[in-house]
């Protein structure tokens, strides 16, 4: 296949993500511990070293706000302090020495968050050196990290700040089985990928159903899988070999309880991050298309004893949703994207909007540096489709797709994902109805820091590459 | 409104059995004609086509009457440059005829011959609103990585529901330039614009020299006898070069040549093509391109913005709109909203999918305008055509009400309750 000359959403898809990535997030009370790291207990390697922008109290008044927990309040009042959010309400006193922006005709929103992207693996310009997404050399490669390829510099992060997306996680591709770790970021310009981690955040892993493995190591390269049974063998056998590594973890544990010197077994990468998917640390996160494949994913899941957090790319959740909502566990979709490949036929406008009348947890998730900066419009589009057939929704519900169910997701909701007081300030303050083609994020705030001003050049980050390469600003 | 006599018709599935007359009234009516944009208006259609559009209008008798009052109506939409018909899924590689690799043939393949209209890709998007197409082909490398320098001919689809599509081919010749087509050139873009002048100079030669040709009597060509007739309609100016290039001066670059043959051209994505927007007015050259396209997706396009749109609006450049992903033309209203989000407006975004490709593709007599005469192509819309909230409620090609339904409405009818008595294989439309 020919690139396209329209090079964003369809190259992409083929080349990139939509063909190459997968997810799936889980909405445990995920401890923000790691795996079990054999030996003694060392602190987590690579941390955070994540610090909030310099933040101004903040009064927004008089505005239309979702809080993102399902309540919509009309000529309402958000008050960020020390970064949090202080208070929701009416009529709220203004502190002194409080910024106060008038809220009149605007919307204000929890922080968009995205639970697929490729941004910084996949980085713009797309060329080949910049290709960090699949490790696409053995169909099990859980021991690659996403954080040790993103590039920080990658313009496509200021545009998605500009469409309001605080946080969000990038995942490995979709070609292997299982692609490796994924990592959970905060939108704010960075040097290094370790400013950027969200604190706390738990790992996620990333695994792949269908035709991506099965293409590229069956048909590609005529070695396992070549096909969906083929699929499964190559889960089945990951998952033994980590349950058989925590074994001997645990051997040696209760060895070296009566014998200090006992030889701990050798670290293995590969098998530390799903041993870490089967003690609960590390959250699954699952591309998976076709409903007969989440079923038997989650089946997979049972025979284990581990839990899927969520499906992405889930074009088929709407004909399991009572499924997926026994199950607990989320789907992540787009509002439209169908039949681009052949396990995408079935894709529906109405799937989102189905799968939350089923009381199942809808994600819209983008797995795209185009879709993630208008990441409200394709809920939009996702609201007006359930509307449309009967469903009873409206934007207070919609706005759970984009912030409360993904930070859920991506085990982050303690922190944020919803404006209640006590966490952290990632607010955006639209110009109308986010939910509006025309809508356009004015003010973006992440952990009450003005990160992005509409008004304000100056406070509209550009990324080292885009510097003297562009006239176009970091919204672009 | 009339259900039963448009419902009748729809049955029938006759053209001239519904075509009689059938009159939308009160809707806010966008011509994009001279008329501009009517409030509460009245549109009179009469055996497939056009007859009045205004305010105040007589209603004829026996007429089907729709009520449109707070509706919306505009045009049929277009896609202006993609894959209708010829494309099923994109990864199925039995189902796309785009483009075929290794053999000598360029200018004269045509994908028009391929094209079905009963493509499931395509009835989604016609029940949508998209009522003409543009199929355009692509170049395909061979296994040395050499790809034709013409792709070949794009058509012009009216997307009815006549088992013959009704298509007029060539509506354009693919010129892949850009870092794509110097890849497909081995590697650098002056063998593209080298190919694409030796191969004119060809087809000009053999134009003058057809019978010292046939006799045998003429140097070799670059192309074949096929390939070279082709390419006649281009040189004569009748038909546009679909130009693929980002960059600016790859445009610039692409149109100098393409000048100096006197061809017609349209820039086809031209991320970068505001910083040449005065050139393009001047010269009189539309762009056709995705307007989200705002990221630096390669060292072609480090200037793409949001703002293209608007700038090259600005300068006097006509400009139409495409979606990258062939599946969804659906959403070029979308685009069109965005672009009005940044700056352009409101009239000329709603142009850019619906009058400024027909004008471009020579089809303004017959499409793209509701004006009198024109082909019944129209859509009525819930509200803003190009609001996330809004949907086709009734969409007409020729006069003629296009089917509601489309397999994604099954599907979505098929799983609206889970958990009935029987599986959800049962649920099925009647027959």
């Amino acid at each position: 296949m020919t690139p396209n000359p329209l090079p964003a959403i369809a190259l992409v898809t083929l080349l990139g993500c939509g063909l190459f990535s997968g997810c799936a997030t889980q909405a445990s009370r995920a401890p923000a511990a790691v795996t079990r790291a054999p030996g003694v207990a060392a602190p987590a390697p690579y941390p955070s070293t994540y610090r909030p922008l310099p933040a101004t109290d903040t009064l927004i008044r008089n505005a239309t706000v979702l809080t993102g927990t399902g309540a919509r309040l009309d000529a309402a009042d958000v008050l960020l302090a020390a970064g949090r959010i202080a208070a929701v309400g009416t009529s709220l006193v203004a502190p002194a020495g409080v910024v106060v922006v008038d809220g009149s005709g605007k919307w204000v929103t929890p922080g968009i968050i995205d639970v697929h992207s490729h941004l910084g693996v996949y980085p713009s310009p797309g060329v080949r050196a910049h290709s960090d997404g699949n490790e696409m050399t053995a169909p099990n490669t859980a021991e690659v990290w996403a954080e040790h390829s993103v590039w920080p510099q990658d313009p496509g992060f200021a545009a998605a700040l500009a469409g309001g997306v605080t946080s969000m996680m990038i995942l490995p591709g979709s070609a292997n089985l299982i692609g490796g770790r994924s990592v959970t970021l905060r939108n704010v310009p960075a040097r290094t990928v370790q400013e950027m981690k969200f604190p706390g955040a738990p790992y996620g892993v990333k695994m792949a159903c269908g035709e991506n493995p099965k293409r590229v190591y069956g048909e590609g390269r005529k070695t396992a899988p070549a096909t969906r049974m083929g699929n499964m063998a190559g889960y089945r056998a990951a998952f033994i070999e980590a349950r058989r590594y925590l074994d001997e973890q645990d051997r040696y544990e209760r060895e070296r309880a009566r014998k200090p010197d006992a030889v701990p077994p050798e670290r293995d990468l590969r098998s530390e991050t799903l041993a870490g998917v089967l003690t609960g640390g590390i959250l699954v996160h699952n591309h998976c298309y076709r409903a007969d494949e989440m079923a038997q994913m989650l089946d997979l899941a049972h025979e284990f004893g581990f839990r899927i957090t969520a499906f992405h790319h889930a074009v088929e959740a709407y004909k399991i949703a009572d499924l997926l909502a026994r199950e607990n566990t989320c789907a992540a979709m787009w509002a439209d994207w169908w039949g681009f490949k052949m396990e995408a036929f079935d894709g529906i406008r109405e799937n989102i909007a189905l799968v939350e009348a089923a009381s199942a947890c809808a994600i819209v998730h983008s797995d795209s540096e185009i879709g993630i900066q208008r990441l409200n419009q394709e809920a939009g589009k996702a609201l007006a489709a359930g509307q449309r057939m009967g469903l009873a929704l409206g934007p207070e519900q919609a706005i759970t797709w984009l912030t409360r169910n993904p930070a859920r997701a991506i085990g982050v909701l303690e922190q944020t994902g919803t404006l209640e007081p006590g966490k952290r300030a990632d607010v955006v303050l639209w110009n109308r109805d986010p939910f509006s083609v025309y809508a356009r994020a004015e003010r973006v705030y992440v952990d009450g820091a003005l990160v992005w001003d509409l008004a304000d050049p100056a406070r509209q980050p550009v990324s080292d590459f885009a510097l003297g390469t562009t006239e176009a600003g970091g919204g672009r | 409104m009339n259900t039963r006599v448009l419902a009748a018709c729809l049955l029938l599935a006759a053209g001239p059995a519904c075509a009689g007359v059938i009159v939308i009234r009160g809707a806010t009516v966008h011509t994009l004609g001279p008329a501009g944009t009517l409030a509460a208006a009245t549109v009179i259609l009469r055996d497939g086509r056009i007859e009045q559009v205004g305010r105040d209008l007589a209603i004829p008798d026996g007429a089907a009457v729709v009520e449109a009052a707070g509706k919306e109506v505009t045009p049929g939409l277009f896609d202006a440059y993609g894959r209708l018909g010829i494309e099923e899924v994109d990864l199925v590689e039995e189902t796309v005829d785009s483009g075929a690799k290794g053999l000598p043939y360029s200018a004269a393949f045509s994908v028009a011959e391929a094209i079905d209209p009963r493509s499931v890709r395509l009835a989604v998007n016609r029940s949508e609103g998209i009522t003409s197409a543009v199929v355009a082909p692509e170049a395909v490398p061979d296994a040395t990585g050499i790809a034709p320098v013409i792709a070949g001919q794009a058509a012009l689809l009216h997307l009815g529901t006549a088992a013959e599509p009704q298509v007029s081919t060539p509506a354009g010749f693919v010129f892949t330039y850009g870092e794509a087509g110097a890849e497909n050139s081995g590697g650098a873009r002056g063998m593209a614009l080298l190919r694409l002048r030796e191969l004119l100079d060809d087809a000009r030669d053999y134009a003058r020299n057809r019978a010292a040709f046939e006799a045998g009597a003429r140097r070799d060509y670059a192309a074949t006898r096929v390939d070279l007739e082709a390419l006649q309609p281009l040189l004569a100016g009748r038909v546009p070069l679909l130009i693929e290039a980002q960059r600016a001066s790859d445009i610039l670059a692409a149109l100098r040549v393409a000048g100096n043959y006197g061809l017609r051209s349209v820039i086809i994505g031209g991320a970068e093509a505001w910083r040449v927007a005065d050139q393009l007015a001047h010269e009189d050259v539309p762009v056709i391109f995705d307007p989200f396209d705002n990221l630096p997706a390669a060292f072609e396009s480090l200037d793409a913005t949001l703002a293209n749109a608007a700038r090259l609006h600005a300068a006097g450049v006509a400009v139409a709109f495409v979606t990258s992903a062939h599946y969804n033309p659906r959403n070029v209203r979308q685009l069109a909203g965005n672009a009005v989000a940044h700056g352009l407006p409101y009239a000329a975004a709603l142009a850019a999918i619906t009058a400024v490709p027909a004008r471009t593709f020579g089809a303004a007599a017959t499409t793209g305008t509701l004006e009198p005469g024109r082909r019944a192509d129209l859509v009525i819309w819930s509200g803003d055509p190009l609001e996330t909230s809004s949907f086709a409620e009734q969409v007409f090609i020729g006069g003629e009400l296009m089917p509601a339904q489309n397999r994604q409405t099954l599907l979505r009818e098929r799983y609206r309750r889970l958990g009935g008595p029987l599986p959800p294989g049962y649920t099925k439309p009647p027959r």
